[in-house]
């Protein structure tokens, strides 16, 4: 028995309202921390400034690259399962979670030369330096590696997607699910384009 | 309608049998019972503890408990009623069952995530529980002030983490319910006609979107600072312990908001079934409820008169404290005017309601004087304070738990209490909550801080009091709970509606089918309309008289 013309497993838009409801507060999850850095910067200019120096804006660069192509290739995905192309999309998908792969790595080996030479949380270079540049770190360790973890989760979520367009489970007519882990995707790496101006840009 | 299966014998999905019909239940009804035991079982909890801290405090010195316990003990306290009882308690029981019910469908809109709300939920009591058998529960009050926060020995990583996760699970609930409204309402069911409750809902819903993020983030702050030390609300290290404040209240100031709508939409239904009167000022109500969401979410900074703030800001926020105050007062003249000229019928759940308005507004109109930036700055940090919240918390948002556990349990149960002994048990915990709490106003007043373990001979007599009146109101609550336990036992015997309600959720068996409707309801031009009622009240009293002799 339905009460009404459509289940809610047929309402896709329904679906993406709950996601973008969802994304809404991710927004604001890492909106408290641009408030910190706001305040903060204001507070510690020159040493935001110096600390931005010290970051290596070509490893920022490549990743802001990087994360554009995996988008590209997710919404390329979205297209290919409306046009019944699976093995596009299947590749497509593949292609953004490589492209995921290599941020990781390379936020890996950036993290790494930073710790060799003793930038890191409550490290002795850092608790001696300017206090503005141990908070300059401080943030640039807790945003990025929060953005480190949604980019795992991204992934995560991405890897399911394909695994139910392999089993066919997303089609041209029902593809919600893959819909909304691309707009997990897009949002992750449009909180990546705020991150990179804020710490290897700044001025 | 009596053919008709209820859904405690229709499992949903209709594989699973016993124990998993219920933990693995897609239905938006079992989830909310499930919750309401859950909930019922973290509130007699932190009653207990509540007790005890009055009974430490209704001699000098040490009586029950040591310094050290008595920190853990409000702790505790304040974490399990604000983030296990008085936030999840509305919208996760009333709103998971009676939500859909309202809009006229058969569930919410994602009744898998639903399912996962409630296991997240547990999933944070069980840690703040385990956090006790660590290093001892933390000792900071529950909102976790930097720097005590991240230097003290207890274990507050843990209990930040069970909030982090409750905040979660709360998010969920709200997103859930939000997709719900938009999305699967009756289609013939328009924006103004959706029942005051499910409304309340909406904005509540809203407000948990919009702060929540906040303190989860601030709280994995909290959880960072303690394990990597990096120093961002440490002076000595270039941090600014006031942004902690700034932040965490950003999302608690909001949450008051969380915990007392859904409580004003309870009350919202019920003062205009009683009084066979349409409800006055349904649109008023309705954007009042709107109106609290938008201005409550500005006003966070009034907590921190006294933390360090420019002038301007306090001025600013002083101002914007009082902005908030009228719309909640729209609705208590709402409320009293609905009563007003109509055909009173009193019943446990209007008798709590109507506690309810007076206690509330005794809350709001003392959060005036708090709200004030000059009076706060004298009884700031004191038991005026804690009279104040619990006030509206516990008078306002308790008190409508408890009114709509009386309005809804013939709906949810199929089962009819017994009216004496929930008019006694009401009238007890009413009495002792004042004999408690109006002591604690004038030791406020006095000076008397709050949060301290002892005190000075003369706020001796105030104290004591209090204490008595806790005992009134353990004693009522106990009796509240047991009047309602009983009648799991008997038979079903209540009626379809037994008050002569007019919102959906009558207008189907009790308890309901699975699918909530046997056949799709009829909706209301206005969802306050008794005429209906009104023509077949002789009807109406006769079933009335055959429910209440069974009771």
């Amino acid at each position: 028995m339905s009460l009404h013309q459509t289940s809610p497993h047929d309402d896709e838009t329904g679906k993406k309202l709950g996601m973008w409801l969802f994304l809404y507060t991710e927004i604001i999850l890492f909106g408290g921390l641009f408030v910190l850095y706001a305040v903060y910067l204001t507070v510690h200019t020159e040493d935001f400034v110096e600390g931005g120096k010290q970051l290596d804006r070509l490893f920022g660069l490549a990743n802001t690259v990087i994360l554009l192509i995996s988008s590209f290739a997710v919404a390329a995905s979205i297209t290919a399962v409306q046009k019944s192309q699976k093995g596009v999309a299947l590749g497509s998908l593949a292609a953004s979670l490589l492209c995921g792969l290599i941020f990781l790595i390379n936020k890996y080996f950036e993290w790494g030369h930073k710790f060799e030479i003793g930038l890191y949380p409550n490290s002795e270079r850092l608790l001696d330096g300017p206090t503005g540049q141990n908070i300059f770190f401080g943030l640039y360790y807790v945003i990025t590696g929060l953005h480190g973890i949604h980019i795992v989760i991204g992934m995560t979520v991405l890897a399911v997607a394909m695994a139910y367009v392999q089993a066919g489970k997303i089609t041209p007519t029902r593809f919600a699910l893959l819909e909304n882990a691309g707009l997990y995707w897009h949002l992750v790496d449009l909180i990546w384009i705020f991150i990179f101006p804020l710490f290897y840009l700044i001025i | 309608m009596e053919a008709v299966k209820s859904f405690f014998e229709t499992p949903a999905p209709s594989r699973f049998t016993g124990i998993w019909a219920w933990l693995l239940t897609t239905d938006h009804k079992r989830i909310g019972l499930m919750y309401l035991f859950a909930i019922v079982f973290w509130f007699c909890l932190a009653i207990l503890l509540g007790g005890l801290i009055r009974l430490e405090l209704m001699f000098p010195g040490e009586t029950v408990l040591t310094a050290e316990l008595y920190n853990s003990a409000f702790t505790l306290h304040g974490v399990i009623m604000i983030f296990l009882f008085i936030i999840p308690a509305l919208p996760a029981i009333f709103g998971n069952f009676f939500l859909p019910m309202q809009i006229g469908t058969d569930d919410v809109f994602f009744p898998k995530l639903n399912l996962l709300s409630w296991y997240l939920y547990m999933l944070g009591g069980v840690v703040a529980i385990a956090s006790l058998f660590a290093e001892g529960f933390p000792d900071t009050g529950w909102t976790f002030y930097v720097p005590f926060s991240v230097s003290t020995q207890t274990n507050v990583s843990t209990a930040v983490f069970a909030a982090f996760i409750l905040g979660f699970a709360s998010m969920l609930t709200g997103l859930n319910f939000i997709t719900t409204i938009h999305r699967m309402r009756s289609p013939k069911m328009g924006w103004l006609q959706i029942p005051l409750f499910t409304w309340s809902l909406y904005a509540t819903s809203w407000v948990q979107l919009l702060a929540t993020p906040v303190v989860s983030i601030t709280l994995v702050l909290v959880m960072v600072e303690r394990f990597l030390n990096i120093g961002l609300f440490d002076p000595s290290k270039g941090g600014d312990p006031i942004l902690y404040q700034h932040l965490f209240w950003m999302y608690s100031h909001p949450a008051v908001y969380i915990m007392i709508l859904p409580g004003m939409g309870v009350i919202s239904e019920i003062i205009p079934v009683f009084s066979r009167k349409s409800i006055f000022g349904y649109k008023a109500i309705v954007f009042s409820s709107m109106m609290i969401a938008v201005a409550g979410s500005l006003v966070w900074a009034h907590h921190m008169y006294t933390s360090g703030m420019s002038d301007t800001a306090v001025f600013v926020f002083s101002l914007l404290t009082f902005v908030v105050a009228i719309p909640s007062a729209i609705k208590v003249f709402s409320w009293v005017s609905t009563l007003y000229k109509g055909a009173i019928q009193m019943t446990p759940p209007l008798f709590l309601s109507l506690c309810f308005i007076y206690l509330f507004s005794v809350g709001g109109l003392t959060g005036l004087v708090l709200g004030a930036a000059g009076p706060d700055v004298h009884v700031h940090d004191t038991h005026f304070v804690v009279a104040h919240f619990h006030f509206t918390m516990f008078g306002g948002t308790g008190f409508a738990f408890f009114a709509a556990l009386h309005y809804w349990w013939p709906k949810m149960f199929g089962r009819m209490y017994d009216f004496k002994k929930a008019y006694i048990a009401s009238a007890l915990i009413t009495g002792g909550f004042i004999f408690h709490y109006v002591p604690m106003f004038i030791l406020g007043l006095q000076g008397m801080p709050r949060r301290y373990y002892d005190y000075l001979p003369q706020y001796a007599t105030g104290n004591f009091l209090a204490g008595f009146g806790a005992l009134f109101m353990i004693i009522g609550i106990a009796l509240m709970f047991y009047n309602l336990a009983v009648t799991l036992r008997r038979e079903r015997n209540a009626p379809a509606d037994p008050w002569g309600g007019v919102t959906l959720e009558w207008k189907t068996a009790s308890p309901p089918p699975l699918h909530n409707f046997d056949r799709d309801p009829e909706v209301l031009d206005y969802p306050y309309d008794f005429t209906g009622v009104k023509e077949s009240q002789d009807n109406q009293a006769n079933q009335d008289k055959q429910s209440k002799p069974n009771a």
